[in-house]
């Protein structure tokens, strides 16, 4: 598809398809995946994972400053029967089962939580509700672990709330059985103040489907990390994401999907919206098919929409295919502009200046929302989208 | 009956080093139910006159008036002279990513004639304007102006025209990039709309050729940022005949 890049200043947009003989994902991190904290230097700025986050504003979440607090978040689970929950201590051998750190803050949460949730859907069990999570920040620091299991053929869908404010680390894990389908939301309203790093690993059973849908709207600084590996031959992962990046705010989106398993399959897409001086969405998004992964079929897709001056976006898709026996693979990045020129054509057709971006957004976003499949979740997405156009104009 | 006033307009644009005047003092009087050609050589100022009465921010007005039936087009922002009856058809119509056809018409009908249309009328009534302007109907799910060909673009400005039925319609170059087909099929959607005797045209224009198939009822000539000469049908005859040259002069420099 033949698609104009208008590219605002301020904005990189870079790309690559690599074939590799040696994992540059795996290269360019700063040290090896560790769930120990002391594996990872502290970091200074100009690390390939670090270079595009502003480390002042971590409140001391990446050098060992930050320490948790009484009142750090407030976490609630609501879960329909045929759901476990249980909070659990750092020995419990669910834990960590998904992935592991890859990140000084990543393994900074791993070694510093207390308490866990663990979150079990029986085998088979098919939910007709979604489980519903809520992390309500109270103004502290806190370092969360939460795993959620899903047994074989299990279905499922969790609502991740994160609201109020706090200083929060976390890893999450999701581990999806075989034939298992489980559809994550993960929604980061979060007051103004608050900083939000995590890392969602997902690892997908034989014939499992994974969904994540990240959605960021709130916080002064919010890094997610979703990573999906697979168990076995054909699961898929969908991983959709869509942010409004305000004034002042900077939201990083990292994802890696590592093929690592023959016949799996991934759809990666992204998009955001940005407006304000200093708004700062930055999107990696790395896809690596290792020589064992023959049938993949993968995409991925970052879009933005810059909506005012002064705001930037850095969206890096990268593609590294270790084998040619796949089944296709491929990844579009675009930056574009609602400028003068759209409006004024807008406009010239007797539509109201506000309304004018509101149909841009709307539009911009609308493909997206649809594909989330939970009609609840798309229309609170649409209503706070609506609502941050309004704050804007 | 409308009626589009335009008196000693003058208009400048922000340049390098300062404002440069482009319109320097144009007359005209549109009333509906007329339609007149202004012709003239590039860089005249003609799409300079489009925009300005769109009211593109690009254009300052520094003298003179503009007025539909009394109101003053000035004072109003751009969505407003749309919604007065005020319509341009563009030379390079935007493109709007993320927009689709159907939902741009459906919103901007609504905007123009104060509510929405209803679903089912509404429906029919896209459908047949697309078909006369030879438009596939696929077209409606793509995004505004996103891909077009020439063609198409000036094909989806007229449709837009013909659903907005507006009091005045500008045509800013509509003939421009197009093949003699396409000429034809455009020009017979602004033949339809004229034909309802309910629009008063203002089409700009640099060759004679679309004057072919849209009878003009006054053609003026455009030199140095305004009207030196206004006729009728028969000064665009001249202009093929002889060109431009006798006014580059007369209108003075003529960028």
């Amino acid at each position: 598809m033949a698609e104009a890049q208008n590219i605002p200043a301020g904005s990189t947009t870079a790309g690559s398809i690599a074939v590799a003989a040696e994992s540059t994902v795996a290269t360019r991190m700063s040290a090896p995946p560790s769930f120990d904290v002391a594996d990872f230097p502290v970091p200074h700025g100009r690390e390939e994972e670090w270079r595009f986050t502003p480390l002042g504003r971590l409140r001391g979440l990446h050098d060992g400053t930050a320490v948790a607090s009484g009142e750090g978040v407030k976490v609630e689970i609501e879960a329909p029967e045929g759901v476990t929950v249980e909070t659990v201590g750092r020995d419990d051998e669910r834990l960590g089962k998904a992935g592991t750190p890859v990140d000084r803050v990543a393994a900074q949460a791993y070694s510093s939580f207390e308490k866990a949730s663990v979150v079990t859907v029986a085998k088979e069990a098919v939910l007709t509700e979604p489980i519903r999570i809520s992390v309500h920040g109270q103004g502290g620091v806190a370092f969360g672990h939460q795993v959620i299991e899903l047994g074989a053929f299990a279905e499922a869908v969790v609502v991740l709330d994160h609201s109020g404010d706090a200083v929060l680390a976390a890893n999450v894990d999701y581990v999806l059985g075989d034939g298992a389908k489980l559809t994550v939301v993960s929604v980061q309203d979060w007051d103004e103040k608050a900083v939000h790093v995590a890392q969602h690993n997902a690892l997908v059973g034989r014939d499992a489907s994974f969904k994540s849908v990240i959605v960021t709207f709130g916080g002064d600084v919010v890094r997610i990390h979703p990573r999906v590996s697979y168990a076995a031959p054909g699961g898929e992962a969908e991983l959709f994401g869509l942010y409004f990046t305000d004034a002042g705010q900077h939201q990083e989106h990292r994802l890696l999907v590592d093929h690592n398993t023959p016949h799996c399959k991934s759809n990666v897409a992204y998009k955001g919206a940005l407006q304000g001086q200093d708004a700062h969405a930055v999107w990696i998004g790395d896809v690596l098919i290792q020589a064992a992964a023959e049938g993949t079929d993968t995409y991925e897709l970052n879009r933005n929409l810059v909506l005012t001056d002064g705001a930037r976006v850095d969206s890096v898709p990268n593609l590294e295919i270790e084998t040619g026996e796949i089944a296709g693979a491929g990844h579009a990045s675009a930056t574009g502009r609602f400028d003068d020129e759209q409006l004024f054509y807008l406009m010239s057709r007797g539509i109201p200046q506000a309304e004018a971006r509101r149909l841009v957004v709307r539009g911009f976003f609308a493909e997206l929302v649809q594909q989330i499949g939970l009609p609840d979740v798309q229309e609170r997405l649409l209503a706070k989208i609506e609502a941050e156009l309004e704050a804007s104009v | 009956m409308a009626t589009l006033e335009i008196r000693n307009l003058h208009v400048s644009v922000e340049a390098e080093n300062g404002p440069r005047e482009i319109l320097k003092g144009v007359d005209l009087t549109i009333k509906q139910g007329e339609t007149h050609a202004v012709m003239g050589p590039n860089g005249s100022g003609k799409s300079t006159l489009a925009y300005s009465l769109a009211g593109h921010p690009k254009y300052t007005v520094t003298g003179g008036t503009v007025t539909l039936d009394g109101e003053d087009v000035l004072e109003m922002s751009v969505d407003e002279r749309a919604r007065a009856g005020v319509f341009l058809a563009m030379q390079y119509p935007v493109e709007v990513p993320g927009v689709s056809v159907s939902n741009f018409l459906r919103t901007s009908a609504t905007a123009i004639r104060g509510e929405a249309p209803k679903l089912r009328t509404w429906v029919k009534e896209v459908k047949s304007a697309m078909e006369q302007l030879q438009m596939d109907p696929a077209f409606a799910e793509r995004n505004v102006n996103e891909g077009f060909s020439g063609g198409e673009k000036k094909r989806h400005e007229i449709l837009q025209l013909e659903l907005l039925k507006p009091k005045i319609a500008i045509l800013d170059e509509t003939d421009s990039g197009l093949d003699v087909d396409a000429l034809r099929q455009v020009s017979e959607g602004v033949n339809r709309v004229r034909e309802t005797g309910e629009v008063g045209t203002l089409l700009i224009t640099h060759y004679t050729r679309i004057l072919r198939y849209i009878k003009p009822d006054f053609v003026h000539v455009f030199s140095g940022g305004r009207i030196v000469e206004s006729g009728g049908a028969e000064l665009a005859d001249k202009l093929e005949n002889e060109g431009y040259e006798a006014y580059s002069t007369k209108g003075g420099a003529s960028a």
